[in-house]
C-alpha cells in the first residue's frame, strides 16, 4: 500500500538506513524462500496460442498441450471460416465444413478427407467429444479441406488464408527531428508500449509479415534500428532511439509515425504571476544527445482514455474514448484554425497511462494542457482545473510529482473561466469546478479538463458534429482570447 | 354414448388440473418475492446505543449537479471512530435509497472509518461502493466530496482524508476521481463551495 507521494518525488530519494545484519543462515534461508517463489510466480508459461488470419476473420485458438505434442480443435478452426458441423460415432468424429466430409478416428493417425486418405503427424484425439488434430498438420490439413493455399509458420505459430498478409515499409525521413514512417498495406492498430531507449507495436490481431529482413536500419542516430519478431501468435516490431518516442496514426491507420516527443531547447522563462521554477521532472537526461528543435505547440489537447480503458459507457454502443477522441480532434482543426499550434496527445486507439500523459505534456511544454473528457450525466461543459492533493511540496527547484501543478494553479482556474465565459457567449451552459483529477496536478503548465456534456438528455448529442463543433469553437475562441496572459506566463 | 360417471370424473380431474396450476403459479410469484428480498445486500447498520444529535450530511444531487448540505437526527456512539462511521452510514442509507438524489450501485458500504492522529481519516469503502460506481468527473466528484465534507463537518479536527477501497489503495474511483493521494480537507471546502452553485 502506497501511502506518501515520495515515489513519484523528483528530488533525490533519501539513502535507505541499514537493516541491520541477519543472521546468515536466516538471510540464505529466506533468500531462498523468496527466490523460489518469485521463480514460481513468474515462471509460469504464457498460454500457447494459434493465430488465424484470413479474409472471413483473424482469430486466436489455444494450443493444448496432449501426449508431449501440440493439439488444436478442429472445429474451432473452422467455425470462423464458413458452416460446419461434427459428429460422434463412437470412436469416430464425423466433420463437414460445407460439402467437405472429413472422418477422423481417435487414436489414429489415418483420415479420410473428401474420399482420399490423408495422414496426421500424430494421432488424432477426442476430448468430450471435441476432436483434436496436431498443430503441425494445420499446414497441409487446411489446404484439403478449403481447397486454397495456406501458409503455416509454425514457430510463431500463425497461419495466413489465402493471400491475407499485411506487408509494410519503414524508413526514417530526412526531417529535424527525423520521423520514422511506416506503411502499412491494410490498416492496422497496434497495442503500443513505450520502455527506455525503444517503443513496442505489438499486432495480436493485423496480420503483419517481416519485411524483407526481420532487422532494419536506418540512416539516423536517433532512430538507429527497428526489428521484426514473431512470437505466440503475435507480431511485434520493436524500434530503438536514443531519446523517447511517440507514435501517432494518419491515412486511416495505414500510416504509422515514429517521432522524438517534442522537446524545447531553452529553459522556460520564468515570470508573473506564477514564477515557476526551473523543472528537472522534464529535463532530457544526462546521456541523451542534445535535441534538436521542435516544433513549439502552444496547446496540448489530451484524449482521455483510449485502448484498453474505455472511460464511462455512455450508451451499449458508444464509449467514453471514442467520444473524447472525436472531440479532441476537432478541437485541434478549430485551434489550428486560430493559428494555434496543437499537439493531440493521442490520434488512435491506443492506450496512456496517466503518467505518461502528464510525462508528454510536461515535455511539449505548452503553455495550456487541455484534458478533454465526456460524460451523459449532467448537461453542458464543465471546466475543471486542479485539487492539488495534501501532503505535497514543492522542495526548492524541484516540483513533487503530485504538486507540479501548484506554481499554475491561480493562473488554470483563471483560464478556466474565461473558457467558461466563452461557452456561455455561444449560448452554451457551462461551469468552472475544481476536481481531484489527474493527471491536472501533475502538468507543469495551465492545465484544464474539459468534460463534455449533452446539452439535453440526448446521449447522441455527444456525438453529432454540429454539437462537438459548437463546443470546440467556443473553446478555441476563449483560448485565442487568453493567448497573451498564457503566453506571458509560460 | 359417454357414461356419465365418465363425464363427471373428466370435469373433477379438469378442476383439479386448474385448481392446481393457479395454486403453482402463486407459489411461484411468492419465491420470486422471496428470493427479490433475500438478494438484497443492501448493509443492515448494527444496533446503535446512544443519544440522538443533529448532523449535517452534504447531499449530491445529480439532476443539477451540486452539493447541498442537509441536518437530520440520528443515534450516534459515544466513540469518535464510531461515531464517524454512523454519520457516513447515514449518507449512504440516503444514497441507497429508491428516490436517492445520487444513486450508489447496490451494495455499497462504509467498512470502516480510522482516525489518525493528528489530522488524518481513512474511509474504507466496500468493493461494491467502487466497482458498481457510476463512471464520470463530476459524479464521482459527487461521490467523494461528499464524503470528506460530510465527515470534516461533523468531526472536528479533520484535515486529511484517504479513501481506500476494500482496505487497499486504488488509483480512481470509476476511472475518473483520483484516489491514490490525501483529500486536503480545505481544498476540498473550496470545492464544495462551489459544488453549491449551480453556474
Amino acid at each position: 500500500m502506497r501511502w506518501s507521494n515520495e515515489r513519484r518525488s523528483v528530488a533525490p530519494a533519501p539513502h535507505r538506513p541499514s537493516r541491520g545484519r541477519l543472521v546468515p543462515a536466516a538471510g540464505a534461508f529466506a533468500t531462498a524462500i523468496l527466490l523460489a517463489s518469485t521463480l514460481l510466480l513468474y515462471s509460469s508459461p504464457e498460454e500457447k496460442r494459434v493465430t488465424i488470419y484470413s479474409n472471413a476473420a483473424n482469430y486466436s485458438l489455444p494450443v493444448l498441450e496432449r501426449n508431449g505434442d501440440e493439439y488444436v480443435g478442429l472445429l474451432e478452426v473452422f467455425e470462423p471460416l464458413g458452416v460446419v458441423s461434427a459428429k460422434v460415432n463412437g470412436p469416430h468424429w464425423k466433420f463437414r465444413y460445407y460439402d467437405v466430409e472429413s472422418e477422423f478416428t481417435a487414436g489414429k493417425t489415418r483420415a479420410r478427407i473428401h474420399g482420399g486418405d490423408y495422414d496426421l503427424p500424430s494421432a488424432f484425439l477426442l476430448d468430450n467429444q471435441r476432436g483434436l488434430v496436431p498443430l503441425s498438420c494445420l499446414g497441409t490439413l487446411l489446404p484439403r479441406i478449403l481447397g486454397g493455399p495456406v501458409t503455416f509458420n509454425q514457430n510463431s505459430r500463425r497461419l495466413f488464408i489465402g493471400n491475407v498478409a499485411v506487408h509494410f515499409t519503414a524508413q526514417v525521413s530526412k526531417t529535424t527531428p527525423p520521423k520514422l514512417v511506416m506503411n502499412f498495406t491494410a490498416p492496422v492498430n497496434p497495442s503500443i508500449a513505450t520502455e527506455p531507449g525503444e517503443l513496442r507495436m505489438a499486432f495480436n490481431h493485423e496480420a503483419v509479415v517481416a519485411p524483407g529482413s526481420q532487422a532494419l536500419t536506418f540512416d539516423s542516430k536517433i532512430i538507429p534500428s527497428a526489428s521484426f519478431q514473431e512470437n505466440n501468435g503475435a507480431a511485434e516490431v520493436v524500434v530503438a532511439a536514443s531519446v523517447p518516442l511517440m507514435a501517432s496514426f494518419t491515412n486511416n491507420g495505414r500510416t504509422i509515425i515514429i517521432e522524438p516527443v517534442p522537446q524545447a531547447t531553452a529553459p522556460p522563462q520564468t515570470a508573473a504571476p506564477a514564477q515557476p521554477p526551473q523543472i528537472a521532472a522534464v529535463a532530457p537526461p544526462p546521456s541523451a544527445p542534445p535535441t534538436p528543435a521542435v516544433r513549439h505547440y502552444f496547446v496540448v489537447v489530451d484524449p482521455s482514455h483510449g485502448g484498453a480503458e474505455s472511460g464511462a459507457s455512455l450508451t451499449d454502443q458508444l464509449a467514453e474514448k471514442d467520444v473524447t477522441l472525436a472531440f479532441a480532434r476537432r478541437l485541434r482543426q478549430e485551434l489550428e484554425l486560430r493559428g494555434i499550434a496543437t499537439l493531440l496527445l493521442r490520434d488512435g486507439d491506443i492506450t496512456l497511462t496517466l503518467d505518461q500523459r502528464a510525462s508528454l505534456t510536461n515535455s511539449a511544454r505548452p503553455a495550456i494542457y487541455l484534458c478533454v473528457h465526456a460524460a451523459s450525466q449532467g448537461n453542458g461543459v464543465r471546466v475543471y482545473s486542479a485539487v492539488v492533493p495534501a501532503g505535497t511540496e514543492n522542495h526548492g527547484p524541484f516540483l513533487s510529482w503530485d504538486a507540479a501543478q501548484t506554481p499554475f494553479q491561480l493562473l488554470s482556474r483563471s483560464a478556466g473561466s474565461g473558457l467558461v465565459r466563452s461557452l456561455q457567449s455561444k449560448q452554451i451552459q457551462a461551469r468552472s469546478l475544481i476536481a481531484p483529477l489527474r493527471p491536472l496536478n501533475n502538468i507543469t503548465t495551465v492545465a484544464l479538463a474539459l468534460e463534455v456534456a449533452p446539452s439535453s438528455d440526448d446521449v447522441s448529442q455527444l456525438i453529432s458534429p454540429a454539437y462537438q463543433q459548437a463546443i470546440a469553437g467556443a473553446i478555441a475562441t476563449g483560448v485565442a482570447d487568453f493567448h497573451d496572459r498564457l503566453e506571458a506566463a509560460r | 354414448m359417454i357414461p356419465r360417471h365418465l363425464i363427471i370424473a373428466v370435469a373433477i380431474l379438469l378442476a383439479i388440473t386448474l385448481g392446481m396450476g393457479f395454486y403453482a403459479l402463486r407459489m411461484r410469484a411468492r419465491v420470486d418475492r422471496t428470493d427479490a428480498s433475500a438478494a438484497n445486500t443492501q448493509p443492515v447498520a448494527p444496533p446503535v446505543s446512544g443519544s440522538s444529535e443533529q448532523v449535517t450530511l452534504y447531499v449530491a444531487y445529480d439532476d443539477a449537479g451540486v452539493l447541498r448540505p442537509k441536518s437530520v437526527r440520528i443515534t450516534l456512539p459515544t466513540g469518535r471512530q464510531e461515531r464517524a462511521a454512523e454519520i457516513l452510514r447515514a449518507l449512504l442509507t440516503l444514497y441507497l435509497d429508491k428516490f436517492s438524489p445520487h444513486p450508489l450501485g447496490r451494495g455499497s458500504e462504509i467498512r470502516d472509518v480510522y482516525l489518525v492522529d493528528p489530522g488524518l481519516a481513512v474511509i474504507d469503502l466496500n468493493a461494491a461502493f467502487a466497482d458498481n460506481h457510476r463512471s464520470g468527473v463530476l459524479v464521482e466528484e459527487l461521490s467523494v466530496v461528499s464524503l470528506v465534507q460530510t465527515l470534516s463537518a461533523n468531526i472536528p479536527g479533520i484535515t486529511r482524508v484517504k479513501i481506500l477501497v476494500a482496505g487497499n489503495e486504488r488509483e480512481t474511483l470509476a476511472g475518473h476521481a483520483d484516489l491514490s493521494n490525501f483529500f486536503d480537507v480545505p481544498a476540498v471546502t473550496q470545492a464544495v463551495a462551489q459544488l453549491q452553485n449551480t453556474q
